[in-house]
């Protein structure tokens, strides 16, 4: 292991690899990645890998619509010899309260100011595109044919190997176990396989992150919440887009390779535990069957669970900690950190090396909480 | 036999060509290489290939394979029709 490191990126999910690529095909030398465990070990390899530019507030639908245009190339930018397998198939979000329809049009109007090609669909109109919906219930849907979903590990390989090959380290099976902090600057890092110096770490440590920040004496306001999923055999495609409720708490989604991959986001105690439970089963098939009647004859292969790293107003933070000089943060993402990870290197790239930030992260800074400016999202599972 | 003709995956048409190239790369744990090729990871759950990739794997890194980390069994242990599952459930509108 080397001994040391410009940057020490902790944790090797999507965001870590995302910035360790951005900063070192930058021309930052010397760009180590830190993971306890093996490469997908983390939320990344366990989750929906779903994309999507239909958000409700300006912000996200900012970094929604960067974040995809950077998925629809990401292949040819990393020099990818395989495919992330990229598939925008859309997403049909279904309404089922009157709340929500006001909402969904609210969504439309900010979206279409931002440029984001979405559209507002009858329960009928919407058959057109999902043709074994089950529409009973379903008031009004949105739509928007530039979201999609890509294969997580793919993405992460992508990433890695274009990190590597811009000279970055990422060191597997290491887990940082102290850092050093003197006069309020970061000295180096303490792992099971010895010590590194540096002056700057970021923290991309998922779930984890409120723990590595403790270590350096930083609050950094994110806590684990599990949240499990299944997949089933292959089919035919019959399922164009992922599929959405809210109120209905439910996403579902068929995979290029026929599997469907679905779950829903149960309110869940603080943990770290990442079992599977048979409840999840039941209350998922219910919920499937009930939007995708066909779903009945379709056998379950296996079912996971991972973690949502969640911050107090279920937004990213990016930027910098408070309390020590050389911590920077990329975490927080509540659920949506596949999707935003693309855009996440690339922002943290430009704001660690000084540049001025493609889009503007200020607002998404950990100063807010205390602040009290904290964002609301209204459209999340 | 040819290893792009040795299938190690039959589910998910791995062969042992394919494992060789990314152990090659450096992926060098079970837990990588199944999520990377997809080896394990279609409807018999590894039930064949489990053992395989471990034997290849403790081959090809010189390891014994009580020392390889094997990957989890997940449920359900046997694939399960949604509506058997349903079925199961007091709930008038499914059975
Ligand atoms: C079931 C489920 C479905 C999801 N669906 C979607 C979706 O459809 N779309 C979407 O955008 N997002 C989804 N997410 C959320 C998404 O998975 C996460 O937001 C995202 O993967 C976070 O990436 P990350 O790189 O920040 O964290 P992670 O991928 O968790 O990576 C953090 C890494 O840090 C490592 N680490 C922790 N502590 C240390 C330490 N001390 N030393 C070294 N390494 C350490 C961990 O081992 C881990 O690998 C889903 C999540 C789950 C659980």
């Amino acid at each position: 292991m080397k001994k040391t490191a410009e940057v020490v990126i902790i944790g090797g999910g999507i965001s870590g690899l995302s910035i360790a690529y951005n900063l070192a095909s930058r021309g930052m030398r010397d760009v180590v990645v830190l993971e306890k465990s093996y490469l997908f070990s983390g939320s990344t390899g366990r989750c929906g890998a779903g994309v999507r530019q239909q958000w409700g507030t300006e912000m996200n639908c900012a970094l929604g619509k960067a974040t995809c245009e950077i998925f629809e190339n990401l292949n040819e930018i990393l020099d990818f010899e395989d495919d992330i397998e990229f598939k925008q198939g859309g997403y049909l979000m279904m309404a089922i309260t009157e709340k929500e329809v006001e909402q969904f049009k609210k969504n439309i109007e900010l979206q279409h100011s931002m440029g984001i090609p979405s559209i507002m669909l009858t329960p009928r109109e919407a058959l057109d595109i999902v043709p074994e919906l089950n529409i009973e219930g379903i008031l009004a849907c949105t739509f928007c044919h530039k979201d999609g979903h890509a294969n997580p590990f793919k993405t992460m390989q992508a990433y890695a190997e274009a990190a590597r090959r811009h000279g970055a380290e990422i060191y597997t099976y290491t887990e940082v176990t102290g850092i050093d902090v003197e006069e309020n600057r970061i000295k180096g890092v303490h792992t099971n396989n010895g010590y590194i110096s540096t002056e700057k770490i970021v923290i991309a440590a998922g779930a984890w992150s409120r723990q590595v920040g403790m270590l350096a004496g930083c609050e950094v306001p994110v806590r684990p919440e599990r949240h499990q999923i299944l997949v089933t055999e292959p089919v035919n495609p019959i399922l164009g887009p992922m599929l959405m409720s809210f109120a209905g708490n439910i996403y579902l989604q068929q995979e290029p390779g026929g599997e469907f991959i679905m779950g829903f986001g149960p309110a869940e105690h603080e943990t770290f535990n990442i079992s599977s439970t048979w409840d999840f089963v039941e209350t998922m098939c219910k919920k499937a069957t009930r939007y995708l009647p066909y779903m009945k004859n379709v056998r379950i292969v296996r079912q996971w669970a991972g973690l949502y790293e969640m911050s107090p107003d279920a937004q990213p933070i990016l930027g910098k900690a408070e309390e020590v000089e050389g911590v920077y943060l990329a975490t927080g993402f509540s659920g949506h950190g596949f999707m935003f990870g693309p855009i996440t290197g690339q922002l943290m790239a430009e704001y660690i090396l000084g540049f001025p930030t493609t889009l503007p992260i200020d607002k998404l800074d950990v100063g807010r909480f205390k602040r009290g400016e904290l964002i609301f999202e209204p459209s999340v599972v | 036999m040819t290893k792009s003709k040795t299938i190690i995956c039959r589910c998910e048409d791995v062969t042992l060509e394919e494992i060789e190239a990314v152990i090659e790369k450096g992926y060098t744990s079970m837990d990588e290489i199944k999520r990377i090729t997809r080896c394990g990871m279609g409807q018999c759950q590894g039930r064949t290939c489990r053992t395989l990739l471990l034997a290849e794997l403790a081959r090809a890194t010189k390891t014994h394979p009580n020392d390889i980390k094997v990957t989890t069994y997940r449920p359900p242990v046997k694939n399960v029709k949604m509506s058997v599952i349903l079925g199961g459930m007091e709930d008038e509108e499914n059975s």
